[in-house]
């Protein structure tokens, strides 16, 4: 419902049509809606932080979410709290070696030992709340 | 007194859980009704309907074939494809850039999934949202033409990496353009090594009869690990 006080902006049916023009903000507003719920569990505190988990490989651009989170927070009641994003890097298993080691460059799939071609992916696809900093 | 610290508070949730939960259901349902599932990604016009055109008059001559398209705004595709004969449903939406599982499940309302053999879901011209939605698929596609240039593999890593087969269009195009084919297949071995790669002109017909054989065998295939199962060997 459209409070006069608020531009339209904050009108909550507007954010739905708004939440779907990038999956970014579809996501800021999953993870708000989530930590809201907890805060909620645990007597209506307040959130002043949510960490996140974010992988190089999940999807999910950086700069995009960071914004998308400010502009979806506002109204709500996590309106000033922070995204604090862990970004988490892609490390490969390599059969040959035996091991698993960080990806140097998204654009070549390899070993870092050997240098072998290898597509199995042990971390890196994450987007995954991990904590909250609750009041 | 109580203090005014904040605590920090460890919850664990994947944010995509809610999609991740459906599309297992879905993906439960489809085998269940032993439905194999192919979805299609790429950026606009890279040719998905042509092809999926192609694939449903060819495969529908063979078996109980559907597909449902994704579409930002319009029902063109849907029109285009009902010529083929088989049930094709549209999935307008709206200003969403990619399908999502939710979207899936409720347009196979009215369908029985028991009398599909093979269902395509045809996603959002678009290589960068897609990648993060599971759609219950067991193999998902994803579609470059010749004419978008040798190293979009390079430029979009990541949905080359949650694809399973990539596919390049528009073969007859490719000396009009000057496509180096090499040069493509390399990108695609680059950030995703082992991935098949099927070169077709929806056009002229090429490439498409072993694409369709490796459909073919894969949905004849027993159920494996699920997506990312296919690999070369």
């Amino acid at each position: 419902m459209r409070t006069e006080s608020k531009p339209a902006f904050y009108n909550p049916n507007r954010k739905c049509a708004i939440r779907n023009r990038m999956h970014e903000l579809s996501i800021a507003m999953s993870m708000i809606e989530m930590a809201a719920e907890e805060a909620e569990r645990r007597g209506g505190v307040r959130v002043h932080a949510i960490h996140l988990k974010l992988g190089k490989l999940s999807g999910v651009v950086r700069e995009a979410l960071d914004f998308s989170y400010t502009v979806a927070c506002v109204g709500t009641r996590l309106e000033g709290s922070q995204l604090v994003i862990e970004e988490v890097p892609v490390v490969v298993y390599c059969p040959a070696c035996e091991a698993e080691t960080p990806l140097a460059s998204i654009q070549q799939f390899c070993c870092a030992k050997c240098n072998a071609p290898t597509s199995q992916v042990v971390q890196g696809k994450e987007l995954e709340v991990t904590a909250l900093e609750l009041e | 007194m109580m203090s005014t610290q904040p605590r920090l508070v460890e919850v664990r949730q994947n944010v995509l859980k809610q999609n991740d939960l459906l599309a297992r259901d879905l993906r439960r349902r489809f085998r269940e009704a032993g439905v194999f599932v192919v979805s299609m990604v790429s950026s606009p016009g890279a040719g998905k309907t042509a092809l999926l055109e192609k694939l449903l008059t060819l495969l529908g001559q063979e078996c109980c074939v559907a597909a449902l398209v994704g579409d930002l705004a319009t029902d063109n595709d849907a029109r285009r494809l009902a010529r083929s004969q088989a049930p094709v449903k549209q999935i307008v939406t709206g200003t969403v850039c990619h399908l999502e599982a939710t979207m899936v499940e409720s347009a196979l309302t009215g369908w029985n999934l028991d009398e599909l053999d093979l269902l395509f879901i045809e996603n959002v011209g678009n290589l960068v949202c897609p990648a993060s939605y599971d759609l219950g698929e067991d193999l998902r596609l994803v579609l470059m033409s010749v004419t978008e240039g040798e190293d979009k593999p390079l430029k979009y890593p990541t949905i080359f990496n949650t694809a399973d087969v990539a596919v390049i269009t528009k073969l007859d195009l490719v000396t009009a353009v000057e496509f180096d084919l090499n040069s493509a297949r390399d990108s695609i071995q680059r950030v995703r090594p082992g991935m098949k790669v099927f070169e077709v002109s929806s056009k002229t017909g090429e490439g498409i009869n072993e694409l369709i054989l490796f459909l073919a065998l894969q949905s004849a295939a027993p159920a494996t690990a699920g997506r990312n199962a296919v690999e070369l060997g």
